[in-house]
């Protein structure tokens, strides 16, 4: 609060406000001419194509894909993380149980510490929306796709993912979100270019990523 | 100021520190830019940087047949915001507010740091972890946290190669490009007490990465920028690659957010054009590895005290300017940096400010009132690659030029510009371009000086006097034997 009682979002408004009659151009309206958008929400190429591209931008990223059918879903599961010798397993709290097959152990999340979170040797989580053109998945941390951290501490990540979910472009990705919840998308495992422009897998997310893609 | 004037400050630099970055002190370009083109390991890590992320965004831009629609809307979107801020920045507010957030307003730096220390001490913290964030560069919070007794830690991995290497940032996206593998070596097993660290990056992430677990897991503030507001949701995104920023907005009980007031976009869908140009063009990626966007207090999810400082710091100066308030369109993807001509020789550094490359050519004498870094304007070919990536479509050519009038007009204010010599010459010119019989006499005039001094037609290498500024850098085509209009007369009617 600045003497006078004019407090700096007052002065800050005022000044937009002055600049805006000053310089503003005349409204106008977006083009929005881009793929996916508005009455070109449909995809151009089908639905197989479509998942098709979606499972080769994944393995651009080096994460696995694995199709399944939805009553193979748990076993697949077991023996992917078997076979990679991962055994404490989060899972979020509304995770299907028909998902969990005997084998690894598995943490449901009721308000795991960070330290519990930091030990486990991976995550298996839902998803909301997959974009094919840039092998991207959304996760709005519904029941089955838990909070934010579970899919951040733990080195590995298990995402099951339907084929009804996963759309061609980012509009389409966008219009089937809830803008209301938290969302978070990602594209591959954590990475960076930092050090001379030279790719490096896992730096604080998960190193480690399969896809379960089940078909109807 | 006169271009004379700028070169003539250059002879001062010394009286500058060369490599501060606050455009108040800094050296002049020329004089900054003559000591970083000597350091060739310099040029050649910049040379590098840039050729990479410039040859994978060419690629995936080509692939995009839809590139030029997603500008004209990124533009309009962006333009949209500008014309009715007001009204987006007071809905983003409701709406922050209205999910358990808070949101402060500073005019001005010292505010916004003030703001930020007055957050820290009501919760007692003593260490704060930080997204990187150009914003809190600009306003110097670093620094200032330290001298209030506050550790900030840098966990961006450029950031931190900065912050342990005692150095600044010379990229918007890439800070650290500068240094290559060995230096970054040397820093981290200096710093970290690692003395068997190889150069392999792989292992140097490693090692930033053991570093900063322990923090992550410990600190329980945060500080970030913010990539986008969002008017509709209240929602703020952050777009990362290393999970650095994941860990910042979700681990600590109280995160900070400081946003400059122009980052506001009308709508959640916006985000559907941005998060597609931004990542193309900034690192050459289909998609970042990470964007979060969420509004206020998620609950049982994240900080349970969640704070945005909307920062103005002379924006709203530069939204006054009918031109140059295009400038505030800028998604800070660096791209311009990348493509330009002059940034890929010098590096950052010599901008002497965070916002180096043809952005900061515009955004920082604006943010500063035109009153500090004029030099800026002028390091340019004009040579329009950074309009041409922009995604925004951010007309900086116009603006650099527009910029370069500001600055003739500032100095011609003051009382000793009726005795500068540029000034007196261009008067001189516009006299002899407004009236046609005085043009074509200067032209003969100049044609009879020019017989005298040389022969044939060869360029000119060397000019005398204040010409010579021209022929410094650039050769001269001789005066031809016979104008344009000469000729139409001579050949007569067809």
């Amino acid at each position: 609060m600045t003497p006078g009682g004019i407090t700096s979002r007052d002065r800050v408004l005022e000044r937009i406000r002055k600049a805006n009659l000053r310089a503003a151009g005349p409204r106008e309206a977006i083009p929005r001419n881009y793929d996916g958008a508005g009455s070109h929400r449909a995809s151009v190429q089908g639905k197989d194509e479509v998942v098709g591209l979606f499972e080769t931008r994944l393995h651009d990223y080096d994460a696995r894909v694995i199709r399944v059918r939805r009553d193979e879903i748990a076993a697949k599961a077991a023996e992917l993380l078997l076979a990679g010798n991962r055994r404490r397993i989060v899972v979020p709290d509304g995770s299907p149980m028909a998902w969990q097959a005997d084998g690894p152990e598995w943490i449901r999340d009721h308000e795991l510490s960070v330290d519990v979170l930091n030990g486990v040797d991976g995550v298996m989580t839902a998803a909301t929306v997959g974009v094919a053109v840039s092998g991207s998945i959304a996760l709005q941390h519904g029941a089955a796709e838990g909070r934010r951290v579970l899919t951040l501490l733990p080195d590995y990540q298990l995402c099951v993912i339907e084929v009804a979910q996963v759309v061609e472009t980012l509009p389409e990705a966008f219009a089937r979100l809830d803008p209301a919840r938290p969302v978070t998308f990602f594209s591959g495992p954590s990475a960076t270019a930092d050090i001379e422009m030279a790719r490096i897998k896992g730096v604080h997310g998960p190193r480690f990523l399969d896809v379960l893609l089940v078909e109807d | 100021m006169s271009l004379v004037q700028i070169e003539r400050g250059s002879h001062e630099a010394r009286a500058h520190d060369a490599h501060t970055l606050d455009p108040r002190t800094a050296s002049p370009f020329p004089a900054a830019a003559k000591i970083d083109l000597r350091d060739t390991q310099l040029r050649r890590n910049v040379a590098r940087a840039t050729d990479t992320i410039q040859r994978k965004r060419a690629a995936l831009v080509e692939e995009k047949t839809d590139w030029q629609a997603l500008r004209d809307a990124g533009a309009a979107i962006r333009r949209e915001a500008l014309t009715n801020l007001d009204r987006y920045l007071l809905e983003f507010e409701e709406r922050f507010q209205a999910a358990g957030g808070t949101v402060h307003w500073a005019a001005n730096a010292s505010e916004a740091n003030r703001i930020v220390l007055g957050i820290l001490r009501e919760h007692e913290a003593s260490e704060v972890i930080k997204i990187k964030s150009m914003t809190t560069a600009e306003i110097g919070l670093n620094d200032f946290l330290a001298r209030h007794d506050v550790a900030a830690y840098e966990t961006d991995l450029a950031e931190l190669i900065l912050q342990l290497g005692d150095d600044q940032p010379s990229h918007i996206v890439v800070p650290a490009l500068h240094k290559n593998r060995q230096q970054v070596r040397e820093i981290f097993a200096r710093t970290m007490g690692l003395p068997d660290l190889t150069d392999d990056p792989e292992a140097l992430t490693a090692a930033a990465r053991r570093y900063l677990r322990e923090k992550f897991l410990r600190v329980k503030t945060a500080i970030c920028g913010g990539n986008f507001l969002i008017a509709e949701t209240g929602g703020l995104a952050i777009v990362e690659s290393e999970g650095n920023g994941r860990m910042c907005l979700t681990l600590p009980e109280t995160l900070i957010a400081i946003v400059g007031i122009e980052k506001v976009i009308p709508r959640f869908a916006d985000l559907e054009v941005l998060l597609q140009t931004l990542p193309r063009s900034a690192t050459g990626e289909r998609m970042n590895p990470y964007n979060s966007i969420w509004s206020g207090v998620v609950p049982g999810d994240g900080p349970k005290n969640m704070h945005v400082v909307l920062l103005d710091n002379g924006r709203t100066r530069v939204l006054r300017d009918a031109i140059g308030r295009q400038t505030l369109q800028c998604i800070r993807c660096g791209a311009c940096q990348n493509a330009c001509p002059v940034y890929r020789q010098t590096g950052g550094h010599a901008y002497g400010s965070v916002y180096a490359g043809p952005i900061g050519a515009i955004l920082t004498p604006q943010l500063e009132d035109m009153r500090y870094a004029q030099s800026l304007p002028y390091a340019s070919s004009l040579c329009g690659a950074c309009y041409e990536v922009c995604p925004v479509k951010i007309n900086i050519p116009e603006v650099l030029v527009h910029l370069r009038a500001r600055v003739v007009d500032r100095g011609r204010r003051k009382l000793a510009s009726l005795f500068d010599q540029e000034r007196a010459g261009m008067m001189m010119m516009a006299a002899v371009f407004a009236n046609r019989s005085r043009y074509e006499a200067a032209q003969r005039l100049a044609r009879t000086a020019q017989r005298a001094v040389r022969h044939g037609d060869a360029w000119y290498h060397w000019l005398p006097g204040m010409a010579g500024r021209w022929t410094e850098t650039r050769d001269l085509a001789p005066l031809p034997q016979q104008t344009f209009r000469e000729w139409w007369q001579q050949r007569g009617q067809p």
